[in-house]
Order: C-alpha cells, then structure tokens, then sequence
C-alpha cells in the first residue's frame, strides 16, 4: 500500500513555526523520519498559505527533497502556491500528488495544474452541495469529476479517488458507506481507479486514547477492500504493524518471522 | 483494430552481483522483468554456468561423468586447469567435499591451500562451495573465505544453522554470499533478512532455495524460484531481489536416471545420453524459473544449455 506520511501539517504547532520562521530543520528531521518509518510520499500540508504561499511551498518543497528522495503530496488550497510547488518539485523519485481537487468548480484549476506538470491527483467525491449520503452518491461525483479530470488532460492512472472519511462519532452510519465506496470506485475503470483516504478522519473527536485502535480497524477493512493509498501517521508502530500484517494476509507481502522489521 | 501485445510492469528488479576480478570478471542479475521476457524489460546480464569441481577425486559420481575428468580429477588444479582450457570454462565452482566428517575430514587448514593452489591456477571467478556440512562449514568456509581474499568470490552455502561466522568471514574478506534454505520460500527471505540485518550488503547476496533433479521434486524448486521472482519484480520485495544459485550437477547425478545402465532398464534409452538431457533439461527447468547462476557437471550437458541460453536471450 502506498502510505503518504501526514506529519507536516500547517495544524501541528512545531511545523507552523518552522515554517514561519523559515527553519527548515524540524521540518527535514519529520520528513526524514517519516521517510525511514515507510512513507512513500511525504505529504505538505501550508493550509490556505495566502500570505506569501508560493515563496513557502517553493522554500518547503526544496527543503524536504534535499533531504528525502521522495516525491511529495502539495496539498493547499492556494493554487498559485501548488503551482510554485510542482514547479520546485524534483521528479527524479516519483510524480508529485496534488491535495486535492472535488466536484466543485472552484477546485477544478487543480486539474489543470495536474495536466500540466504531469502530476498526480487526489479526487475528493464531493461537490459543492454538501455531503455525500452513501457509497452510491460518491460514485456518481467521482464518475463526473472522472469526465471532468479526461477533459482536462488527466489520465485516469494519475487520479486518486478519495471517498471522504467522516468522523465515526458523529456520521457512524458513513463508515461503511466509505469502505463500500473504496470497493465501487475500483469498478468504475478498467484498470480499477485507484483509492486513497485521510486515515485519521474517522476518529477525529473521539478520546485520544481510542484513536489509534479505530484508526487501525478502520485501514484493515479498507485494505481489505482494495484500498491502494492512505493518508496516515507512519511513526504511529502499532498502525503500521497492522498495515503490514494485513498485507500479509492479503498476500501483498510475502510472510517471513521478521516481516514487521522491514 | 491492431494487435497490440499485452505487456507486464514490473516494480522491481534483480540486484546484479559481480564476482572474479579483471577481465573474466563476470556480473549476474540486474533484470527488471521475469526470466527471458524481453520484450517486457531489460535483462543485461547472461546467466553463468560454472563448472563443478571438487577437491578430492569424485568416485561417488557415476561413470558417465567421472570418466569424463578421469586424467585430471586426481588433482584440483588440474582439473581446474583443465575446464579452463579444454572446456573455456567461464567460472568454477570447487566443492571442498573432502572436507566432510563423513568423507576425508580434512581440515579447514587444508581446504584454504587447496583454494590458493586453485585460485594461483586459473584466472576465471571462483565458486567455492564446503561440503554442507553445517558445523564443519562454518570453519572451513571462514578459512576459505581467507584463503580467498582479493579475489572476489562466491562462498557458501550459509544456512539456517551457520550463517553468522561465515557472513562475518564473507564481509571481512569481501566475498559475495550464498545463503540457502531448504525449499522453503519464507525461510528463504527470513535468512536473507538475518543476513543483511548483520550488516552484510544485500547486493552481494545470491540465493540458493534449494535444487531438485527431474522427477525428483523439481516442480517444489520450480515453484520456489517463481515465487521468489514475483516477490522481488511484481511486489518489489527488497528481501526477495538477491540472483538466485541452481546447484543442478549434484542433484541430477545421484538419481538412478543418470546411472541404472543401459542393460538394467533398456527402455530408458542410452545412459550416457540420458544423463547428458537429465542434467541439461533440470538446468534449463531452473533458467526458465529464474536462476541467474547454474553449477553444471557434464560438459556435453553444458554445451547445449548454453546454447539454448543463447536462443533465449
């Protein structure tokens, strides 16, 4: 499964600093870390960034790349800021991903940015009324946003398409919807779409002692239906223990005593 | 509408290893698709057969093939010599089964001069081999692996049961490694996983899971090296990408195809000529399987899979 390390958010206090104070150590020492745990693609996150937002992406995206040789998830909703980024973006280890567009027109320049850099893509299947009900809903808007990424010029195996995963403590009822999203989405292309999920999302608001526990269920059945990407915590051992072991069970990985070490 | 060939991607790739030193230095592995399928991938290195010696006189071979070497098999260098000259041997695998408890016991002192002796004689990249004993291998290949030092060999085979002093005696001495399991694919990456969490370089690593002659379990190794292969190209399995060994001569010319005489079972053909296909079409079974690297003893069976390596690549 292709794991995008989410530790550099704009939201953790640490980063936030760093990035104002153009610190670029704590920043690296993350990515790094992220990186060795088994991140595929390190995922940054500047928030709206409106202040000064390409100088920060360009200054992030080649701080991190100096040190990781992985590719890197843009993800702000400042488009000339994703634009610096993918601009900066050393494509010598993988193409970017760009976090992300909808089906709202607002979010479409980032097709157009997808199609011009050669970049991947993540696809949330919402639009601009509201959320999604179920697994059917999310299938339409990704069939529309599907049409609308082959008129920009995306292949189809440059998009991520991400259900939306809503909190289990106050949508319960979507839980499940998402995890049949994930096995739908797949049958809408041949070669199957490919999937992708912001992990911790389903246990946003329930007590801190009981994320991880959700959060690791909740990849397995994921997994199981074919899921080919998260968004998640790679320094979190026990979910990353889960995702190997399911690989595993999956036949994903071939099974040695020491799988969990490599 | 045309036909357009259906093509697999792979994600990884079999790491090359090169062994000898100089001009004759030889490079195995390196391709990023299954066995012979180039139209999908690249595969730039030829698979290597080496010409199996030993260092005492092989009378536990049958007659087909020990008379073969019957003028020189008395001494290793000779014999050595003798397939480096007379049969343009591009690599030798000498097999040090005198040192076996159960054969001479000769002692691992003994098994380093014999390589010295072998290696001031010929130029080509040596295989050197103990006698699978495990407890006697883990000193004799340390010895060996001295004796060896500079030239760039392959030692083996660590297993299970001795891995630790001859991987330590392997990167001392900076040898590339055999790491063998007994037909068994997880224990296969398990070791490999041992060896290279000691420090030891998995781009130096070859991997034996195991021979099997025709009709004897070949389809267990067959599939073995197929899963192997998958794991390290299809799912880019790191601990599953070393080249992989086909020890074929020893296997082939201990079953009774290759040496009930023409007169016990006339239905099977002429021995000799049986034996030459046994060992060539086992050895072809592994090519086609993944192996990288083939120890051979007939060199009529050789010769014709070295030319069907050459139809394939």
């Amino acid at each position: 499964m292709i794991i995008i390390g989410e530790k550099i958010s704009v939201i953790a206090k640490k980063v936030r600093e760093a990035m104002n104070s153009r610190d670029p150590k704590p920043i690296q020492e993350l990515a790094e870390t992220q990186w060795k745990a088994g991140a595929h693609f390190i995922d940054v996150n500047t928030g709206p960034a409106e202040e000064k937002g390409e100088e920060l992406m360009t200054w992030m995206v080649e701080s991190i790349q100096a040190k990781v040789q992985a590719p890197l998830c843009l993800d702000t909703t400042n488009a000339a800021a994703l634009e610096a980024g993918l601009k900066a973006h050393n494509n010598q280890w993988g193409k970017p991903l760009i976090n992300s567009t909808s089906n709202d027109p607002e979010r479409f320049i980032m097709l157009e940015l997808a199609a011009k850099y050669n970049a991947q893509i993540i696809a949330l299947t919402v639009g601009k009324g509201g959320l999604p009900a179920d697994a059917e809903e999310r299938c339409a808007i990704a069939a529309e946003m599907m049409a609308r990424a082959a008129e920009y010029g995306v292949p189809l195996e440059n998009v991520f398409l991400d259900p939306l995963i809503l909190q289990v403590c106050t949508t319960q009822d979507q839980a499940v919807h998402s995890i049949k999203a994930v096995k739908m989405f797949q049958e809408l292309n041949d070669p199957p779409m490919k999937t992708v999920v912001g992990l911790s999302n389903i246990s946003n608001g329930v007590p801190k002692n009981m994320r991880g526990l959700i959060d690791r269920v909740y990849l397995t059945l994921l997994m199981y239906e074919g899921l080919t990407a998260a968004i998640l915590n790679p320094l979190d051992k026990e979910l990353m223990d889960t995702l190997k072991t399911t690989e595993i069970f999956l036949g994903k990985t071939l099974y040695a005593h020491s799988y969990l070490e490599m | 509408m045309s036909y357009v060939v259906p093509k697999e991607s792979y994600t990884g790739k079999v790491l090359s290893v090169d062994f000898g030193k100089g001009d004759k230095a030889l490079k195995i592995g390196g391709e990023n698709c299954l066995p012979f399928l180039s139209f999908e991938g690249e595969l730039p290195n030829r698979p290597v057969i080496a010409y199996e010696i030993q260092d005492t006189p092989p009378t536990d071979w049958p007659d087909t093939v020990q008379n073969i070497y019957k003028n020189v098999s008395g001494d290793p260098v000779t014999w050595a010599k003798h397939c480096l000259n007379e049969l343009k041997a591009k690599a030798i695998a000498l097999r040090l089964v005198s040192t076996h408890p159960d054969r001479d016991n000769r002692s691992a002192e003994e098994a380093a001069k014999t390589i010295k002796d072998v290696l001031s004689a010929v130029d080509v990249p040596l295989i050197i081999f103990g006698s699978n004993h495990i407890e006697k291998d883990a000193s004799v290949l340390v010895a060996a692996a001295e004796a060896a030092s500079g030239h760039n060999c392959i030692i083996g085979k660590a297993q299970e049961g001795n891995y630790k002093t001859i991987v330590a005696a392997a990167l001392a001495h900076n040898h590339k490694l055999i790491a063998m399991s007994e037909l068994d694919i997880n224990l296969a990456k398990q070791l490999n996983i041992l060896i290279t969490q000691m420090g030891f370089d998995k781009e130096k690593l070859i991997t034996d899971p195991m021979c099997s002659a025709l009709g004897y379990g070949l389809e267990y190794t067959y599939s073995v090296m197929e899963r192997i292969r998958l794991a390290g190209l299809m799912q880019n399995d790191a601990t599953m990408q070393p080249p992989i060994l086909g020890d074929v001569g020893t296997y082939v010319w201990k079953v009774k195809e290759t040496s009930a005489s023409d007169t016990d079972v006339p239905e099977w053909g002429a021995l000799e000529e049986r034996g030459i296909a046994w060992e060539a079409v086992t050895a072809t079974s592994m090519l086609i399987a993944g192996t990288n690297l083939l120890i051979m003893r007939h060199p009529k069976a050789i010769e014709t899979v070295e030319r069907t390596i050459g139809e394939l690549v």
